[in-house]
């Protein structure tokens, strides 16, 4: 037993520093099992016959993820019919963003009609794993779970009708051609991910 | 008189007019005090023109709540600390400039040096200013003889902020 715990923590030190920005493309990303604005528990692993992942890190105050939110909608529904499932899940600490409570969640999901599990990061332990930093952050993954896009949705948070590359839906499409994503990381500003001191 | 002349004089009119308002502009532009920049390169411009002294650049929005909190905390670097000089970056929302940005710093008065970033393609140039940098605020970085220390994280105080930047120059040196 005693040994099997040095184990864990030889691990635990050992991942802390080959992994100490989270995940690249390439990597296999886990799974988890998080609780969603229905109280339902969601892993990835439901999801037998999934071609792929779209995992945004989100959240309800950030004016960034909320000028992506309809986006958001729009591609779950339209990449559910294609075999994609979106997860969106928020990590931030309610203790230090209030406004983004489970029971905030709950309410802004049935508001806009979230059509997609909304996940709550209890313990905000899933962000650090994937090397999330800030909302929105899109990871795409295949049906093995390998990352192969990690960053913004498209290139202009602003207005999206004035968006010019479609990162995300590009990425996917590569996908589809069974090709890899370009480009395979984007960057963007986001609020970062909120943690209590 | 002539119609020539007149039409001279009708054009005097509107040269001092013109003289007057972008006279007038200029003025209002300097009490606003706000730098905008087109892309990246012209914040880089900047930073090397002026950095006979070392630069503690700090990234922020209006709408990001841990930045607002901490720009007295830079404020207060800027007045207290000889050895360095504040630049903020706003990356409000261009809609917002007007509405919001130039009115909030209207009301707080700040001495830092104030600008704007315009170049909203952020792919273009987020890692151009560190490679680590994954696009989250507040993001704060250190500038001294061309060196560079880039950190993306909030400042609980100005003691702590001050103490970074401390630490930082000596690490530059």
């Amino acid at each position: 037993m005693k040994r099997i715990g040095f184990f864990a923590l030889l691990m635990g030190v050992l991942m802390s520093f080959t992994n100490p920005t989270g995940y690249k493309v390439g990597d296999k990303a886990t799974d988890f099992k998080l609780k969603s604005v229905d109280n339902k528990m969601y892993s990835m692993a439901d999801y037998k016959d999934a071609k792929g992942f779209i995992v945004v890190f989100t959240c309800n105050h950030c004016p960034y993820a909320v000028k992506y939110e309809d986006r958001i909608i729009d591609l779950a529904t339209r990449y559910k019919s294609k075999g994609y499932v979106l997860l969106a899940i928020n990590s931030n600490d309610p203790a230090a963003q209030p406004e983004d409570s489970f029971e905030l969640m709950q309410k802004r999901a049935k508001e806009k009609k979230f059509t997609f599990p909304y996940l709550f990061d209890e313990g905000q332990k899933i962000y650090p794993q994937y090397g999330a930093t800030k909302t929105p952050h899109v990871f795409l993954l295949d049906k093995n779970l390998v990352v192969k896009y990690i960053g913004a949705i498209d290139d202009n948070v602003e207005d999206a009708s004035q968006v010019k590359e479609k990162y995300l839906e590009n990425a996917i499409a590569a996908l589809e051609k069974g090709q890899e994503p370009t480009p395979n990381t984007t960057k963007a500003i986001g609020c970062s991910i909120k943690v209590k001191k | 008189m002539n119609i020539s002349l007149f039409l001279k004089k009708k054009q005097m009119k509107y040269f001092r007019l013109i003289v007057f308002s972008i006279f007038f502009l200029s003025f209002s532009i300097k009490a606003q005090n706000l730098i905008t920049f087109q892309n990246f390169d012209e914040l880089n411009a900047y930073v090397q023109n002026n950095s006979e002294i070392p630069l503690v650049v700090n990234f922020w929005a209006t709408w990001c709540t841990p930045c607002v909190k901490e720009l007295p905390y830079f404020q207060k670097l800027h007045q207290d600390n000889p050895n360095v000089k504040v630049i903020t970056v706003s990356l409000d929302f261009e809609k917002q400039v007007e509405s919001k940005l130039k009115p909030f710093l209207k009301k707080k008065n700040y001495t830092f040096v104030t600008t704007y970033m315009a170049d909203k393609k952020f792919n273009n140039w987020i890692s151009k200013v560190d490679e680590n940098w994954s696009g989250s605020i507040p993001a704060t970085w250190i500038i001294k003889a061309n060196k560079g220390i880039f950190v993306e994280q909030e400042f609980a105080s100005f003691e702590e902020l001050n103490q970074f930047v401390n630490e930082s120059l000596t690490k530059l040196n």
